[in-house]
């Protein structure tokens, strides 16, 4: 069978999967559509966490940035998986015995205030729409590499399928569907990636292999002979930084914190049945997300090399079959500046060769000779890892419109019935805007997905940790943090990435520190704001602060959960 | 809630007991939550120092060790970090747990599947 047909097969197996266990997961009420009844299997909500969680951006691009920025690399390797230290040990025991539907729900009844809720919500729908539109374009693209279909094609695809599980099964659809889409992606991630380690080094688990010798006879590592071949053409060396370290610290800082207050994963918490369930659920997600981000660095260290080694100073005539069969895509692309037919790559003027980061996971099983099935697992795994964070990030996005905004809010008077009927209107429309974001990005789409974890790190994160560590901070000094945060926040970015993208160097940036840090500050800037305004006003009423007491003592979670 | 456990007022306490037993029970939970704060803060302390210190901030003195054919450093940052950052979050849920024990406020009587 063609390579072709069998990407087909595969992904249309993984669809019918997903859109069966949609069919018989169906909401039938707001209590399955928010939160999934309340009763997934800590393990089940673990892997849940991590498919909704791992984006077609950890997918297909991460191992390929970091096989480019060597060790800078570190800062989404600690950043993305440090953050559910956070979310573990702060948050999700204490919003789980909260128990309720949404994170502006804790926001709103902890600051007693709409004012309050409705910030959060602000602060929601902005960091979550740009997280998805990054989604759906991920989606089209790998519909588009693989199937040679139109993006457009492939993003309408892919929202039809999400429209259909988000829609009819809410939280309850996305959570075992999720399950599947973890099974999917980690499958198709691991193969390419075993074959590979043992390729390179002849050690079939990758991360062991990293630190292996090249199986070339040469008795050098994988990462001395890779620093070495670098330094030759130019790069820095593969295990040096080049970033400033307070950069670094910021940037680490400000995706850790961000992640921790990413609504689509903190809601994922609210399903477990009590808190001692939420930690251990923590823990087991961070458990199959690290199986992936462990890997991803033993990846790129491969990839980077294998790419020196076969295609530096080789004629163009004898390039890799990999290379020539992703030449077409526009993803590697040769030009030989010095007629000599041979091609250069390097750090300088004289490189010839042009490689997309992306190209460092697609081509992996052409790299390491693996049959076509391969090839077509790792489309259905770049589709599963993308539609998976798309549904989690519509969910919350339909429930902070129907619950947060109507129910509690503009409308109080309409019945279960009909929250849960706008529910599924506001996830419909949610899908058709990211749709739209996917079909005709915007141009600062790819920009800004990494932005949304800096304004989660500044606006939600603080409100809620001090929401449950204060009983001081009252609903002044919340709003005013949150909003300093995000006002902060996005200025900043914008100023450095659209008004004068030409002066977006460390010489310009405030204390050296790049827009994609700049979270950590507007964090620390809200949590001094919380506190300083919270002293000129009253503290909190004695229900909030019982409300308070009440969530940082595990027991009674089960029985204080009915809405 | 806590206040009123029983519906029927002739199962709860006589008002003088109540009393007694709610500053009990309060107190109970004052205790419990400066012992969580103690086990917090020891854990993230490892947090911290393993990766903004380790991994960030001592990166390039850590790379002059070897460790299993990697620099110290790179390692921490790229892979250590990560498998203690999971075993940090299942020692929390271990350890507090014991700790909810002692406190009488632990979850374990209630239902684990709804």
């Amino acid at each position: 069978m063609s390579t072709q047909l069998l990407t087909y097969l595969f992904v249309g197996a993984s669809f019918a999967l997903y859109i069966g266990i949609a069919i018989w997961s169906r909401a039938g009420s707001t209590k399955d559509f928010y939160v999934a009844g309340g009763g997934v299997h800590p393990v089940v909500n673990g892997m849940a966490t991590a498919a909704d969680w791992m984006s077609a951006a950890s997918f297909i691009s991460m191992a390929g940035i970091i096989s480019f920025m060597g060790r800078d690399g570190s800062v989404y390797l600690l950043g993305w998986t440090g953050g559910y230290v956070l979310l573990a040990l702060l948050l999700a025991p204490y919003l789980r015995k909260f128990g309720r539907f949404t994170v502006p729900d804790f926001i709103g009844e902890r600051y007693y205030s709409k004012t309050a809720r409705i910030v959060a919500v602000i602060c929601l729908i902005f960091v979550s729409f740009t997280y998805v539109a990054g989604q759906m374009r991920g989606v089209g693209i790998v519909f588009s590499r693989f199937l040679e279909v139109e993006v457009e094609t492939g993003v309408i695809i892919g929202m039809a399928v999400v429209f259909m599980y988000a829609v009819l099964g809410g939280m309850k659809g996305i959570t075992y569907t999720q399950v599947a889409q973890y099974c999917v992606l980690i499958f198709a991630y691991m193969v390419p990636a075993i074959f590979i380690s043992i390729m390179i080094t002849g050690n079939p688990i990758p991360q062991l292999g990293f630190g292996s010798e090249v199986a070339d006879g040469s008795g050098l590592s994988v990462l001395e002979k890779l620093d070495g071949l670098l330094s030759d053409l130019g790069f820095g060396n593969y295990t040096e930084g080049s970033k400033s370290t307070i950069d670094v610290f910021a940037i680490t800082a400000a995706l850790m914190f961000g992640t921790a207050g990413l609504p689509h994963v903190l809601v994922r918490f609210f399903t477990v049945p009590k808190v001692s369930d939420a930690r251990k659920s923590a823990g087991y997600a961070l458990a199959f997300i690290a199986i992936l981000y462990t890997t991803a660095p033993a990846v790129a260290s491969f990839a980077r090399l294998n790419l020196v080694d076969t295609v530096h100073n080789t004629s163009y005539e004898q390039a890799p079959q990999w290379f020539s069969n992703w030449e077409s895509t526009g993803l590697v692309g040769w030009q030989d500046k010095n007629d000599d037919g041979l091609m250069q790559y390097s750090a300088g003027a004289d490189n010839e060769v042009t490689i997309d980061r992306d190209i460092m996971v697609l081509a992996n099983p052409e790299i390491a000779n693996l049959p076509g099935w391969v090839i077509a697992l790792v489309a259905a795994g770049g589709v599963a890892a993308a539609l998976s964070t798309a549904a989690g990030l519509l969910l919350v996005i339909s429930s902070s419109v129907s619950h947060d905004l109507l129910k509690q809010t503009l409308m109080p008077a309409i019945t279960e019935k009909q929250e849960l009927l706008f529910a599924r209107i506001a996830a419909a429309v949610a899908v058709c805007i990211a749709g739209l974001f996917g079909i005709y990005p915007p141009a600062f789409v790819a920009q800004v997905v990494a932005f949304a974890f800096g304004l989660a790190a500044a606006s939600l994160f603080p409100a809620i940790l001090l929401g449950i560590f204060s009983k001081r901070v009252n609903k002044e000094g919340a709003i005013a943090g949150m909003l300093l945060g995000l006002v902060f926040t996005f200025s900043y970015i914008v100023y450095f990435k659209f008004v004068s993208p030409e002066l977006n160097s460390a010489e310009h940036w405030w204390l050296g520190i790049s827009p994609e840090g700049i979270g950590f500050i507007g964090m620390l800037l809200n949590i001094g704001v919380a506190f300083g305004v919270s002293r000129f006003y009253a503290p909190p009423p004695a229900e909030v602060q019982n409300l308070v007491d009440n969530i940082r003592i595990p027991s009674g979670a089960a029985i204080a959960q009915s809405h | 809630m806590s206040e009123q456990p029983y519906e029927h007022q002739s199962e709860n306490p006589s008002p003088h007991d109540h009393n007694d037993q709610k500053t009990l029970s309060q107190k109970n939970a004052a205790s419990y939550w400066q012992a969580n704060l103690r086990l917090l803060a020891k854990l993230l302390a490892i947090w911290f120092a393993l990766s903004f210190g380790c991994g960030i901030l001592l990166v390039d003195w850590l790379d002059q060790f070897t460790f299993f054919g990697f620099k110290l450093g790179f390692w921490i940052a790229q892979q250590g970090a990560i498998y203690v950052f999971v075993a940090l979050i299942f020692i929390y849920a271990w350890r507090i747990q014991i700790i909810e024990r002692q406190y009488g406020v632990d979850d374990d009587a209630e239902e684990s599947s709804v």
